[in-house]
């Protein structure tokens, strides 16, 4: 059981498991599936800044904090105790584009020469750590919700301004992983 | 109403409940999280080569992955709806709809870029750094850095 566990789980069994996130957080708080605000209630928390978009009572949100803490020990239990061995399998066409720009180590699910304290001293690592980063919390916030709030709880409550903010999603990610990152993982 | 100002503009992941809640029955959704996370990372979902796989159409997997969540959500939302389905705790469920904004077109275009830029969406960013990226906490840190930003600049902004 727990040899089929550590293998790598497939989409059917992974997106019900994450749309049944949906009714459970409903059935047991009346509380609607989001990430993103979580990063939100941290400025809230520890950086209010007089803003008077931080300047509300995060306290009644914080179960939100509660659920990003349990994600991140998820992944330390995931990592420790049911990791499985092998490298990520991926598309031998991309696995032959990236190599292109030196990147070919497949074994973790953060590829070590792209995301990596040394590589965050050089150009190339600065733009996708940290302008990603910001790109991600700019936008989602801008956007009033990322995959969760918006792909999954808005479209599962058939909100229409949700399916706009997730083509624009796809769109944006579509443009970059095609147009520009080869230029910024030439550098 | 719940306490959140601006609320037309942004009602994600919204706790419409009225009741006070101690810390400890805030465990419940640290645990939630925790299967959570599970999920992301044995699913690969947290993985930047499954994102790049997705932009490039190489591969189905997220695909089936955010159809098949959408899916299950969807159906669970109306049996919730047409059987009034109550909380544990006894009270109606609500669900804040979302108004539309030019927000979502612009800010949605800014995620998509760093969602194919990092290979993560805020919550994979947390399970990354579970699983020992720690250099993802800069990401992280940014990534906050951009929301206070945005809280900085809102009004200026196109909605």
């Amino acid at each position: 059981m727990l040899e089929i566990i550590k293998e790598p789980w497939p989409w059917y069994v992974a997106g019900p498991l994450i749309g049944l996130t949906v009714p459970i957080l409903l059935i047991i708080g009346n509380k609607s599936f989001g990430i993103s605000s979580s990063l939100r209630h941290i400025c809230a928390a520890c950086i209010p800044s007089n803003i008077s978009f931080f300047k509300y009572d995060w306290k009644k949100e914080s179960w939100n904090l509660f659920f990003v803490f349990g994600i991140f020990l998820g992944g330390v239990i995931a990592a420790y105790f049911l990791s499985n061995p092998n490298a990520v399998v991926i598309n031998p066409e991309l696995s032959e584009q990236l190599a292109g720009y030196g990147i070919t180590d497949h074994t973790g699910l953060v590829p070590s020469q792209l995301f990596s304290w040394e590589s965050l001293l050089t150009l190339r690592g600065f733009i996708m750590i940290v302008l990603g980063g910001f790109l991600v919390g700019f936008g989602t916030r801008y956007a009033g919700g990322c995959t969760s709030g918006h792909a999954i709880m808005g479209l599962s409550n058939l909100q229409w301004p949700s399916l706009v903010a997730t083509i624009c999603f796809m769109i944006g990610g579509f443009v970059m992983s095609l147009l520009i990152l080869p230029y910024i993982l030439s550098l | 109403m719940n306490n959140l100002e601006n609320k037309n503009m942004d009602s994600e992941g919204i706790n419409a409940s009225q009741k006070k809640e101690s810390s400890l029955s805030n465990l419940k959704y640290l645990i939630v999280g925790i299967f959570f996370g599970i999920v992301f990372v044995k699913a690969e979902i947290i993985s930047w080569f499954r994102i790049q796989e997705m932009f490039h159409l190489q591969s189905f997997f997220m695909y089936g992955v955010i159809g098949s969540a959408v899916a299950v959500g969807v159906i669970s939302v109306f049996i919730i709806k047409k059987f009034n389905i109550k909380t544990l705790q006894g009270e109606k469920i609500e669900i804040q709809p979302k108004t539309f904004n030019k927000g979502q077109i612009y800010g949605g275009l800014m995620f998509g870029f760093g969602w194919a830029i990092t290979g993560a969406c805020p919550g994979p960013l947390f399970a990354q750094i579970g699983t020992g990226a720690t250099v993802i906490i800069v990401t992280l840190l940014s990534a906050i850095a951009g929301t206070w930003f945005y809280g900085l600049i809102k009004d200026k902004l196109p909605h």
